[in-house]
């Protein structure tokens, strides 16, 4: 158990390393890109007026000091004020945070309940039509630009068939679209792993030897090949899941959907660094977290990490 | 007795024998198709001054929002219709072309002189400079990208040799890591001691002897990249963030059909499936150089 700590210990310390580069980067990238006073006033502002908000959101102090500012706030889960919004950058990204984590969700959920059962058919039924109508499907859909399925499905589903909204957030029938877009390319990750994981359990000599004792094939595939099966799944798994943050941006610009990739993109233009930096570094400590997660996962499911 | 056996062996084992070089056979076909579908799109970027039927930046009001075949007052047909400015639709998607190999082509190169290079110091000197190197891949792979490059975008202004720089970082990460494992493996072999040995400097190792050693698993990273820098190149023109109007891109157009959807859905798809069916042969010819190669990146 102890090797399972020190294991798990170590991700810890990167994961840390790693947020502390991402805030430095975001930093760095969100100060070079301008001073942001002059949009947040009128063109016609007095010069006085100008200094004094800089001096109001230390923007005339040394970048050295605001750097080490801002990483005390960080620490601090403090990231300043939104220029544009008035408020805690943290509390503007936390209400925008529940449209996207639904929206994340409702896509891994599509994503694992099409591609599982999908993926472990076309391995049983190997090279039957299914099996290739599948793949092909899924070699198109991890090919398939995001911006794109999305614009398609506008196209097809909500505009000709008319059957779904084409954007914004209410109803579940709001979230068909952005949950499918998303949830695609994980989709087709997903099922095509899972194929080849459930085919390669099932050329093993215990898969032989539980169809010599007699057993039934269900129970083959059920006990013996997918638990064995499990652990590149749940690790391909977790890995789009944490993809499906990055996809969200895009995804989000599409549908209008509310959530922290689109909020962070609009931030991005209107130079508001506050929200930006707390919208990239919360994204960062989810997808750190999920890792974690994962890696605990894998500890439980193979002894073989606990022992190492 | 014994003359026997050799006579119903060869019977059994011809067909697996056979079998291999039949499946090598047919994916270096598809190899080879995969790299004519990119000489061809290549050849249609060059040329595309010549085989374009119209200007792609030419605008004609009475000519706006034609739907595909439609005859224009010259008598020759908008074969893939027209956008809201009027502009023939072929001709932007053969132009559109351009920027996305341009952008595709450096940024494999930007990202793999970078990743390589990082990658293969990183096993090669291991300790330090390794912690140093993989921190940062990690932290890189830490949080969307996608974030970083739009502000990278916003602060410098799009242009093209923004675009190159950012979409080729965002891909350095991959060659970094594949030829972080396959120098570590190479590095304790005999042949780099004997090297050692005999007076060869580091220099003389790196290039003579281990990048012949990767060489081909970097010409199976390039190929999937160059599938992924062609995607992103337009995911950032479809926001905005990409070569700027006239010049024909696909994202571009992509973004600018999207408010016709309902009337000219032809302006958004055409570009759409060009963009598609280009990232789908490109990382498929990815796949299967990867299998004729080096089957031992599978799964990586």
């Amino acid at each position: 158990m102890s090797a399972l700590f020190t294991f798990l210990g170590t991700r810890f310390v990167r994961a840390l390393v790693a947020l502390w580069l991402v805030s430095t980067v975001v930093f760095v990238v969100m100060r070079l890109s301008g001073d942001p006073v002059p949009l947040l006033l009128p063109p016609d502002a007095p010069r006085a007026e100008i200094f004094r908000v800089r001096a109001e959101l230390g923007l005339d102090r040394p970048i050295l000091v605001q750097y080490g500012v801002f990483l005390g706030n960080v620490l601090a889960g403090d990231f300043g004020r939104s220029i544009h919004f008035r408020e805690p950058a943290m509390r503007v990204v936390a209400s925008y945070l529940p449209a996207t984590v639904e929206l994340g969700l409702a896509a891994f959920a599509l994503a694992a309940l099409v591609a599982l059962p999908i993926g472990v058919v076309s391995a049983v039924k190997r090279n039957s039509l299914l099996d290739h109508m599948a793949m092909s499907l899924a070699l198109v859909g991890q090919a398939a630009p995001t911006f794109f399925l999305g614009i398609l499905f506008i196209l097809l589903i909500s505009l000709k068939a008319g059957l779904v909204p084409t954007s914004g957030r209410g109803t579940w029938m709001h979230l068909v679209l952005p949950a499918l877009t998303l949830g695609a390319f994980a989709m087709a990750s997903i099922a095509r792993l899972t194929r080849s994981a459930v085919l390669e359990a099932l050329g093993m000599d215990y898969v032989r030897t539980a169809r010599a004792k007699g057993l039934a094939e269900i129970w083959v595939v059920a006990k013996h090949t997918l638990r064995n099966a499990a652990l590149p799944i749940v690790t391909i798994t977790g890995l789009q899941f944490g993809t499906l943050l990055g996809g969200a941006v895009v995804t989000e610009t599409v549908f209008a959907w509310p959530g922290i990739g689109r909020l962070a993109i609009q931030s991005i233009y209107n130079r508001d660094y506050p929200v930006v930096q707390a919208a990239v570094f919360l994204s960062a400590v989810m997808f750190i977290i999920l890792n974690f997660v994962i890696d605990v996962i894998y500890g439980v499911l193979d002894p073989r990490v606990r022992a190492r | 007795m014994a003359s026997s056996i050799p006579a119903s062996a060869p019977a059994e084992v011809a067909p697996a024998a056979a079998a291999l070089p039949t499946t090598r056979r047919r994916t270096r076909r598809l190899v080879i198709a995969g790299g004519l579908f990119v000489v061809a799109l290549t050849a249609m970027a060059v040329t595309a001054p010549w085989i374009a039927p119209r200007d792609p930046e030419r605008q004609s009001l009475r000519a706006r929002l034609k739907a595909p075949g439609w005859e224009a007052p010259d008598g020759r047909a908008h074969v893939l219709g027209t956008d809201h400015l009027g502009r023939d639709i072929l001709s932007r998607v053969i132009y559109g072309a351009r920027v996305s190999l341009i952008v595709g082509f450096a940024a494999v190169v930007v990202g793999g002189l970078v990743g390589a290079t990082l990658g293969i110091m990183a096993g090669f000197r291991g300790g330090f400079v390794d912690t140093v190197v993989m921190t940062l891949a990690d932290a890189q792979l830490a949080f969307p990208f996608i974030l970083l490059a739009i502000g990278i975008i916003a602060v410098l202004g799009p242009s093209f040799p923004t675009l190159i720089v950012v979409v080729g970082l965002s891909g350095w990460v991959g060659y970094a890591r594949i030829l972080r494992s396959q120098v570590l493996v190479l590095r304790s072999r005999e042949f780099i001691d004997a090297i050692h040995a005999l007076g060869g400097s580091v220099g003389r190792i790196v290039i003579r002897h281990l990048l012949p050693n990767v060489a081909s698993s970097l010409i199976v990273i390039a190929t999937l990249e160059l599938a992924r820098a062609i995607v992103l190149e337009a995911t950032l023109s479809f926001l905005g963030l990409g070569i700027q109007p006239p010049t024909p891109s696909w994202g571009g157009m992509i973004h600018e059909g999207r408010e016709y959807l309902d009337s000219a859905w032809w302006i958004s798809t055409f570009p759409g499936l060009v963009l598609m069916a280009t990232s789908l042969v490109v990382s498929r010819t990815g796949d299967w150089l990867r299998d004729l190669l080096d089957p031992t990146l599978r799964g990586e």
